[in-house]
C-alpha cells in the first residue's frame, strides 16, 4: 500500500509540475479505484495533496520569471464568479455531457497544438 | 476575454471537471498566453480556491490525512522534478508534451463512466 501511495504520488506531482495542471485528474481516479478512497472523500483529499504540490511548483515557476500577475489576476476574479455561478448549475446540466463536450475540446485543442 | 476564460473555467471546475485542461488551452489560443505562463496562471489560481474548499472539508471531515501524508510527501519529489523539468524546457517541447497530455486527458473524460 505504502509503494502504490509513493507512486501516485510521484506521478501526481511530477504532472502537476511539468504540465501546470492535472494532478486531480490523475490522483481521484487513483485513490477511487487503487485504493478504494470514497468518491467525496478522495475529491477532498486530492485538494489537501495537490495545494502544497501547487505551491512548490508556483515557486519554481516564479524564481525562473514565468509569472504574469495582471494576467493571472484577471483570471482568479473570472474563475471565482465562475465557481460560484458553477456551484449552483451543478444540479441542472447532467454533468456527463459536459464531460463529453469539454473532453472534445481538450481533444480538438491538443490536436490543434501540435499541427 | 481573459475574465471571461476565467469565468468559464471556474463555472467547470465548480462542476467537477478539470479547470487546467481547459484554461491552459483556452488562454494560448484566444489570449495568446505562452505555454510556459498559462500553466503558471493555473497554478496560482488553483492555490485561493483550493485553501477556500479545504477549510469546508477538513471542517466536514472530509480529508484522509494518514494518506494524505505519504501523497504529499512523495509528491513533493514529484513536483520539484517536473516543474524544474518544465522551467529548463523551451516552450514549443512543453506545448507539444502538454498536447499529448491533453489528448489522454480529453479521451479520459469522454469515456468517464461513474463509478
Amino acid at each position: 500500500m505504502i509503494v502504490k501511495l509513493v507512486l501516485i504520488g510521484l506521478i501526481t506531482g511530477l504532472c502537476n509540475g511539468l504540465f501546470g495542471s492535472g494532478g486531480g485528474t490523475i490522483l481521484v481516479p487513483s485513490m477511487i479505484f487503487i485504493m478504494g478512497t470514497e468518491e467525496h472523500k478522495a475529491h477532498a483529499t486530492a485538494i489537501l495533496v495537490i495545494l502544497p504540490l501547487t505551491i512548490l511548483s508556483t515557486l519554481v515557476y516564479y524564481r525562473s520569471s514565468y509569472i504574469s500577475w495582471p494576467l493571472t489576476l484577471k483570471v482568479v476574479s473570472g474563475g471565482i464568479a465562475g465557481s460560484v455561478i458553477g456551484a449552483k448549475l451543478l444540479n441542472r446540466i447532467p454533468s456527463w455531457i459536459l464531460r463529453k463536450v469539454f473532453g472534445l475540446f481538450m481533444i480538438i485543442a491538443a490536436v490543434r497544438m501540435v499541427i | 476575454m481573459i475574465i471571461l476564460i476565467g469565468l468559464l473555467t471556474g463555472i467547470i471546475s465548480a462542476m467537477g471537471i478539470g479547470g487546467g485542461a481547459i484554461l491552459i488551452p483556452a488562454l494560448i489560443f484566444f489570449a495568446g498566453t505562452k505555454q510556459h505562463v498559462a500553466q503558471s496562471v493555473n497554478l496560482i489560481s488553483f492555490i485561493p480556491v483550493a485553501a477556500i474548499a479545504l477549510i469546508i472539508h477538513y471542517r466536514n471531515n472530509n480529508l484522509d490525512t494518514e494518506h494524505a501524508l505519504i501523497l504529499i510527501f512523495s509528491g513533493f519529489v514529484g513536483a520539484y522534478i517536473g516543474s524544474a523539468f518544465a522551467v529548463r524546457l523551451p516552450g514549443e517541447i512543453l506545448s507539444r508534451l502538454f498536447a499529448v497530455f491533453l489528448f489522454i486527458m480529453g479521451g479520459y473524460e469522454m469515456l468517464y463512466k461513474k463509478k
